[in-house]
């Protein structure tokens, strides 16, 4: 049979896809390994450091340990309770999952390898899906289907816990979309394009990294992208003090791994995002950028690590944060989205539109200047908007109810004496 | 009590500077601390491959000793005090006639049932001879229930074993040595 025609098309997506399943499962296997480093670390611990290979006395600090994770969780009982709608019970670990997993199919993994294989052209790129030109409206609906996996979950569980969760995910999550989408279109207005291959490739071409240029989209979008991520301090939707883990409460085992697993990939796509769009993927100085230029096996390979290493420190950035504040309250929460992260994302895109169209209108694009200018704007916007949004909207810290709005009423001992010491007990005092 | 109780005192939270309210210094604050504590020394060890430091083994409240005098006779007088003190009635002793001229009676059998004693060290208060003590061995393990009640010539041994690491209290420690 001719399989060169189905080289393109076929063989090589589903190598890739393959590939990126097995290096995204045992990436999520080591990162859980590595939060527990970093959590028994910052706790002046040791953390897991026993399991090595199996059936031998050696332990490589401890990296065998997933292998051990991933085998209990794969021999603990499959236990359904009796009380849930079972179809979306088990419908909603898949599509979390799913969605997890279909959000690296526009992820770029690397530049290029130079290979050319039979039936293909040019090299291999290193993304599963390359020339989506819609590749970050895609991420965000897929993103969004995410909040459908723990609602379902939250609701099919019949759980009060479950159900709070899913509740406060819900309304986290959509909340949170809009500062993420904001701090977005700063990088997209920059860069002019949507595919993320795109946006790495106008960083590297100024050598100006957006988060050089950006600060202010820079902050909302990571901000926002710990709060998509329900990591702490924004890990209300599975608050475990308050919720007992929020809406995988009635999950175990295999089910639960999918939830666990799903939340990882979270993080790592979050992880990507940032770097590819604010830390300049896999570019850095002193790096050659030309597309026109075929790249030779060094280069690719160097792509790909300072793209892995990146995205490896700011994941444990993520781990760090973890142990670094405490989580916030609800309604700070949402004060922090609403009347303050939104309007910084609208004033950062607003000044970026402006400085774009002056330096098209003054022709200053990639000129010194126009970069110097750029960056200026950029910190001046940035420094004046933050101090602003502390001044007029700071963060809510005080417990107790708002006087304005909840007025108790009168306390007044010497009336309830009275009601009491007449013999009507089932008088109270507020129903006089 | 309600809200607006007049004996609650309501204390007004102190006012936040800028920098506290641009969440800048908190920022900082956290990540500092957990940094210092990521790169700093660990507190906790690889047990069993090494041994935790125990700060003061006179002190510790680990495995009894029945202690010997200078002859290696058992220092005991059978008074059971330490049994009546025990919260966890885990000291059994039989007293009888002292062989010896110095002391009226002596435990002919001796037996703490280590399962159930809670090691808070009354025992060792309570002896008016300090010849009950708890010694800094604390990983205890045994096959069988009946392999962790202890008679009086394991304890014997146990002091036997501990002695020279821990020497019996003396009179600076409040001890009658």
């Amino acid at each position: 049979m001719d399989w060169e025609p189905l080289m393109q098309p076929l063989i090589l997506p589903l190598v890739k896809i393959a590939l990126l399943i097995f290096i995204m499962m045992t990436a999520a296997a080591y990162l859980v390994l590595l939060e527990r480093w970093i959590a028994a670390w910052v706790q002046d611990r040791k953390g897991p450091n026993r399991v090595g290979i199996p059936l031998t006395k050696i332990r490589m600090f401890g990296l065998g340990q997933p292998l051990a994770d991933g085998l209990k969780f794969i021999f603990k009982e499959e236990y359904t309770p009796a009380h849930v709608e079972k179809v979306l019970y088990t419908l909603a670990p898949l599509s979390i999952m799913a969605a997890a997993l279909a959000v690296f199919a526009v992820v770029p993994i690397g530049d290029v390898l130079p290979v050319e294989l039979p039936g293909t052209s040019g090299p291999i790129q290193l993304i599963v899906a390359p020339g989506i030109d819609v590749g970050m409206i895609y991420i965000f609906a897929l993103s969004s289907i995410a909040v459908y996996g723990v609602i379902l979950g939250g609701w099919s569980s019949n759980n009060k816990y479950g159900f709070l969760g899913a509740l406060r995910s819900s309304a986290q999550l959509i909340a949170y979309e809009i500062p993420l989408g904001l701090g977005i279109l700063g990088v997209v207005l920059a860069a002019g394009s949507l595919r993320l291959d795109a946006i790495i490739f106008a960083q590297a071409e100024t050598g100006l990294w957006n988060v050089f240029a950006q600060p202010l989209g820079f902050s909302v979008f990571v901000i926002a992208a710990f709060a998509e991520a329900a990591r702490l301090p924004f890990d209300l939707p599975e608050a475990e003090q308050e919720l007992i883990g929020g809406y995988h409460t009635e999950y175990a085992g295999m089910k639960l791994l999918l939830f666990l697993i799903a939340e990882f990939l979270h993080m790592v796509v979050a992880a990507f995002l940032i770097v590819i769009l604010f830390l300049g993927g896999w570019h850095f100085w002193g790096m050659t950028v030309d597309p026109s230029e075929p790249i030779g096996w060094p280069m690719a390979i160097a792509r790909i690590a300072i793209l892995a290493i990146k995205v490896l420190l700011v994941i444990v950035f993520f781990m760090m944060v973890r142990w670094s504040w405490p989580r916030f309250r609800f309604d700070q929460l949402m004060n922090l989205a609403w009347k303050v992260m939104l309007p910084l994302g609208l004033v950062n895109l607003v000044a970026l539109t402006i400085a774009y169209e002056y330096e098209y209108v003054n022709q200053l694009t990639g000129t010194t200047r126009g970069l110097w200018i750029m960056i200026a704007l950029g910190w001046a916007v940035a420094l004046v908007s933050w101090v602003l949004a502390a001044v007029f909207s700071p963060l809510h810290t005080d417990n107790r109810p708002r006087r304005d709005v909840t007025e108790a009423p009168e306390y007044e001992p010497e009336a309830v004496r009275e009601l009491l010491a007449s013999g009507t007990p089932n008088a109270s005092a507020n129903s006089r | 009590m309600q809200a607006n109780d007049p004996n609650i005192k309501w204390i007004e939270e102190p006012k936040l500077g800028l920098a506290g309210k641009m969440y800048l210094p908190l920022f900082v604050q956290g990540l500092t601390t957990t940094t210092k504590h990521l790169l700093g020394p660990k507190v906790t060890v690889s047990y069993p491959d090494v041994r935790p430091t125990i700060g003061n083994p006179l002190i510790y409240r680990g495995v009894h000793r029945l202690n010997k005098d200078e002859q290696g006779r058992v220092k005991c007088v059978a008074c059971f005090l330490c049994a009546t003190a025990c919260p966890a009635h885990c000291i059994d002793i039989v007293g009888v006639e002292s062989p010896w001229p110095d002391r009226e009676k002596y435990p002919e059998s001796f037996t703490i049932d280590e399962l159930r004693c809670i090691f808070c060290g009354m025992c060792e208060e309570a002896c008016p001879v300090d010849a009950i003590e708890l010694t800094s061995l604390f990983d205890l393990t045994g096959r069988s229930r009946e392999e962790m009640i202890f008679d009086k010539e394991k304890l014997l041994s146990v002091y036997d074993q501990t002695k020279d690491a821990e020497p019996m209290k003396s009179k600076a420690l409040g001890g009658t040595v």
